[in-house]
């Protein structure tokens, strides 16, 4: 996907970029490390040894990378270009269904029903053929292009409605909580040739690989963590470019923006378009490794959720959204394990307290702490002057400022 | 069964002037002798019974026809037999006492046949036509219209002599009409059909589509004249039909936008009003249904007066809710909507999750009382429910409540000179904060009464607010922000909109089209229908 557009810009450039943004240079050697380590823990050591990663928790670390990435598409889309969007799930869940499609007409004839070309549930549901859009999902390379184009079009569509006729703020987040609403009751349907209710589930292999099998499962881990790495590498660019630097002045003030004469729409649009495609690249990689998708996806709680993990993270740092992503799944998965009623206690006040004292998310506190820290040596080594010189450009996310241009 | 009518009806004229001569008793002599084993002599009686104008031979019909008549061995009087607490109870057809201290095996089951059964029913429904109760005549008189049989000509017409009630009067009118479309002669099948003209009973088009065929073009009338006739009827039948349904749609359509109302009017408060956006909204609502439910919980004796209780309460609990969330939470968050929405919705997950820790994650049943349930009948076809249009009054009076209090009085003066103004207010001497707190526990007390009425239309359970949440603010975003009249305006659209689509598409497809065309609408005027003008509203 995105692999040759970063490699042949040469290593020049983007060494500058990561050399500027300490930590994502930390986090990406980091997730690399990581994408390295666990599966050969999880391949080459004994099931026994204190060192070996199950296939269970791998796949929940390969879970995590795919909600950072979500996360980090998301950041792109509000942390830089100041829109709220209440329904990144819908782009996420599009990317997983065209997934799902392909190994839906993988399966073949292994199904319940044995039917060549039919999946399961439009055998049940007594089709005869397959409906027009299920064609060319048993190729590959024709999937993996829908798990781009098809987020990429229902952006584009409705980017292009809501920009061009200054759709902002408040109403622009109600409007995509409706559309992925509105695609939730849609996908529910079962005349929409999508499973209905069920959604897709029961698959076998991808690309000749038995999806059970604990090496595919390795190779999924791996090939999310790459595309994080490579997405958060795209993101980093187009950040630091002087497109980076118009999608803040978007945020920041829309209309002097647009009176300095920037296409504000053309802007926003391509923003929100590259950030549904990363977000179907997310849902695409997480499908096989869950094993399954269907319309709750959709469901506009989970949309907001993303929005919390940036918002915990930190909002505009890229990085923040990725350890946001992480630190909360975790505490999910730790929850609703241990405690499954106190989850969403947590997940509310997390939300209040996010708001309310963590404008600039973790990543913020911690700056704000070794900030403070800094001043104090440099306040006893030589007074004034000296804290404020290394907070980068890029860096300096605008938590609380951001929201101006949004005031009704 | 026409068969059958003809049998009977010769028995019973032959054994009617027999039974006037041998049996001219009374009816305790009658009752006695049901016990026979013969079912010759049991029929002779009941054709004699039948004749006697005691109102105890409805009652001795019917538990006959259900086998619930008894005799008892040793004096032969007749029992009806029920059921208390487990245990077998036998009643005293004559005296109405119950039988005590007989033995229960000495009573023996009035046994009935098919044939026997045929007969009773016949007579029951002529009973039941001169029973003095209206309600039974009515459903007697429905009972020959869902199946007319020429037989039942003449008791018809004894019984149109003596009818008062203009109900039933209409209803066997029409069934004497249909039993004269079956008759030879064609002039009286088209004074028939000139009777059934515009009726809208469902038997009245099931009759005239045999006649002529659904289309005009099968049906088994020969007589030009006639078809012409049936077929012109049974148009004109079908145009009356297609309006009802319309208006039926529409009905539902205000009832849907009513809730939808009562929903969004607190939204247009905060939201509109405030500029708060308060994601909590619906959770406000689940509170004051579960308000409801508590109320039937801790009164179960005053379950019909339980809705008056649980609105004032429900305003209380979700009001003070408001404040506290206010107070707390969203006065550190002002100018800030997007953060705002975040924060509320954190608060509304965590009210989802304690409503479901303390009353269990299940739905709860509020008891409807009975004074809102059950339904009118506005003609043949079309019957309106009660509950549907008291929500409609209850919405109607809450928006003009509210707009009496935003505009008269003095709370409502501050709220809007908070609003325009807030520095200017402030200097004024008015203590803004408080102002917002109130204001906003307003908006939230609103919802709380929207719980209630929903409670009474919908299940009770912790996700009664994530159902209504977006459909409130697209209601709001959709009529315009900041304007209750928009927010009327925009429920009623929506929901009209929405009920006149879904005999076409499916109720999953309607909402879909409407969520699509608002967010088609608010490309076009992304202020919504009644925008507010002026420069206050740019940024």
């Amino acid at each position: 996907m995105a692999q040759g557009t970063v490699s042949t810009r040469g290593q020049g450039p983007l060494t500058r970029l990561l050399m500027q943004d300490r930590g994502g240079r930390r986090l990406m050697i980091l997730l690399a490390l990581v994408t390295i380590i666990v599966p050969i823990l999880n391949q080459a050591v004994p099931a026994g040894s204190l060192f070996h990663v199950s296939s269970y928790s791998m796949t929940l670390l390969g879970k995590y990378l795919c909600y950072a990435l979500l996360a980090l598409a998301v950041d792109l889309i509000w942390g830089y270009c100041g829109i709220l969007s209440l329904g990144h799930g819908a782009f996420f869940a599009l990317g997983g269904y065209a997934m799902g499609m392909y190994l839906m007409r993988q399966i073949g004839d292994r199904g319940v029903y044995g039917n060549p070309l039919l999946p399961d549930f439009m055998v049940f549901l007594n089709w005869h053929s397959l409906p027009w859009y299920w064609h060319g999902f048993n190729l590959f390379p024709f999937a993996m292009l829908m798990v781009l184009v098809a987020p990429a079009i229902l952006a584009f569509v409705f980017g292009w409605l809501a920009f061009r006729s200054r759709v902002t703020g408040v109403y622009l987040s109600i409007i995509t909580q409706a559309l992925t609403y509105a695609l939730m009751l849609a996908f529910f349907r079962n005349e929409m040739g999508f499973g209905g209710n069920n959604g897709l589930t029961d698959f076998k292999d991808i690309l000749g690989f038995d999806l059970q099998s604990d090496s595919t499962r390795a190779g999924l881990f791996v090939a999310s963590g790459v595309a994080l790495i490579l997405a958060y590498l795209l993101c980093r660019c187009i950040v630091g470019s002087r497109l980076g630097r118009a999608m803040v002045a978007v945020r920041d003030t829309e209309s002097r923006t647009r009176f300095l004469g920037y296409r504000v729409e053309h802007i926003k649009l391509f923003t929100f378009t590259l950030s549904a495609m990363l977000a179907g690249v997310a849902g695409a990689l997480y499908v096989p490794q869950i094993g399954i998708i269907n319309p709750s996806e959709f469901s506009p709680i989970n949309s907001i959720e993303i929005i919390i993990w940036v918002a915990v993270g930190g909002r505009g740092t890229l990085f923040g959204a990725i350890i946001g992503a992480i630190l909360v799944n975790y505490a999910k998965t730790w929850f609703t394990g241990a405690f499954p009623e106190l989850w969403l206690f947590f997940l509310g006040g997390l939300f209040v307290v996010t708001t309310l004292f963590l404008p600039k998310g973790v990543v913020g506190l911690a700056q704000q702490i070794t900030d403070r820290i800094r001043e104090r040596r440099a306040q006893n080594q030589n007074p004034p002057s000296a804290g404020s010189a290394d907070i980068q450009g890029v860096d300096a996310p605008a938590g609380n400022d951001s929201t101006v241009g949004d005031r009704a | 069964m026409n068969n059958r009518g003809w049998l009977a009806l010769l028995l019973g004229v032959i054994l009617s002037t027999a039974a006037a001569s041998a049996w001219s008793d009374d009816f305790t002599t009658l009752a006695t002798q049901l016990k026979s084993r013969d079912f010759n002599t049991k029929q002779q009686t009941i054709e004699a019974l039948a004749k006697i104008n005691d109102p105890r031979v409805l009652t001795i019909f019917k538990a006959m026809m259900g086998g619930q008549l008894f005799y008892n061995e040793d004096n032969s009087q007749p029992y009806l037999e029920s059921e208390k607490n487990g245990e077998r109870q036998f009643t005293s057809v004559l005296t109405g006492k119950q039988a005590e201290g007989m033995d229960p095996f000495s009573f023996h089951r009035v046994v009935v046949n098919n044939y026997l059964r045929g007969i009773l029913r016949d007579h029951l429904a002529g009973l039941e036509l001169s029973s003095p109760d209206e309600g039974l005549r009515l459903k007697a008189a429905r009972q020959m219209l869902d199946d007319p049989e020429p037989d039942d000509m003449p008791r018809i017409g004894k019984a149109l002599e003596r009818e008062t009630s203009p109900k039933v009067h209409r209803v066997l009118v029409l069934a004497q009409d249909l039993i004269r479309l079956q008759k030879d002669d064609s002039a009286v099948r088209l004074a028939a059909i000139a009777g059934l003209e515009g009726q809208l009973e469902p038997d009245v088009k099931d009759a005239l589509v045999q006649l002529v065929g659904p289309d005009g073009k099968g049906g088994s009338e020969k007589d030009p004249k006639v078809r012409a006739a049936a077929w012109s009827a049974l148009q004109g039948i079908n145009t009356r039909l297609w309006w009802n349904g319309i208006f039926q749609n529409v009905y539902f359509g205000v009832s849907l936008g009513a809730v939808l109302l009562l929903a969004a009017v607190g939204l247009a408060i905060t939201f509109g009003v405030m500029g708060v956006i308060n994601m909590a909204h619906g959770e406000m609502i689940m509170l004051g249904a579960y308000t409801t439910y508590m109320v039937q919980q801790i009164w179960p004796g005053l379950i019909e007066y339980s809705v008056f209780i649980a609105i004032p309460l429900a305003f209380c609990v979700s009001g003070l809710v408001g404040v506290l969330l206010e107070r707390l939470v969203i006065r550190h968050l002002y100018g800030r909507p997007l953060e705002t929405l975040l924060a509320t919705f954190g608060v509304s997950l965590a009210l989802q999750q304690a409503v479901r820790t303390i009353f269990s994650p299940l739905n709860r049943s509020v008891i409807t009382p009975d004074w809102m349930s059950g339904s009118f009948a506005v003609n043949g076809a079309l019957s309106l429910t009660w509950n549907r249009l008291y929500i409609i009054i209850f919405a109607l009076l809450v928006l003009l409540v509210l707009s009496v209090v935003l505009r008269k009085t003095q709370f409502g003066l501050q709220m809007r000179a908070v609003t325009q103004n807030r520095r200017m207010a402030n200097s004024m001497g008015i203590r803004a904060g408080w102002v917002d707190a109130l204001t906003f526990g307003l908006g939230s007390g609103i919802a709380g009464i929207a719980g209630v009425a929903l409670s009474q239309l919908t299940n009770v359970g912790p996700n009664l607010g994530q159902d209504y949440i977006v459909d409130s603010f697209m209601v709001v975003v959709f009529g315009g922000v900041g304007n209750l009249m928009g927010t009327f305006f925009g429920a009623m659209t929506l929901g009209i909109a929405n009920k006149l689509l879904e005999p076409f598409s499916g109720a999953v497809l309607a909402k879909i089209v409407v969520l699509v065309f608002i967010i088609l609408f608010i490309q076009k005027r992304p202020r919504g229908l009644f925008a507010l003008k002026g420069r206050a509203i740019e940024d």
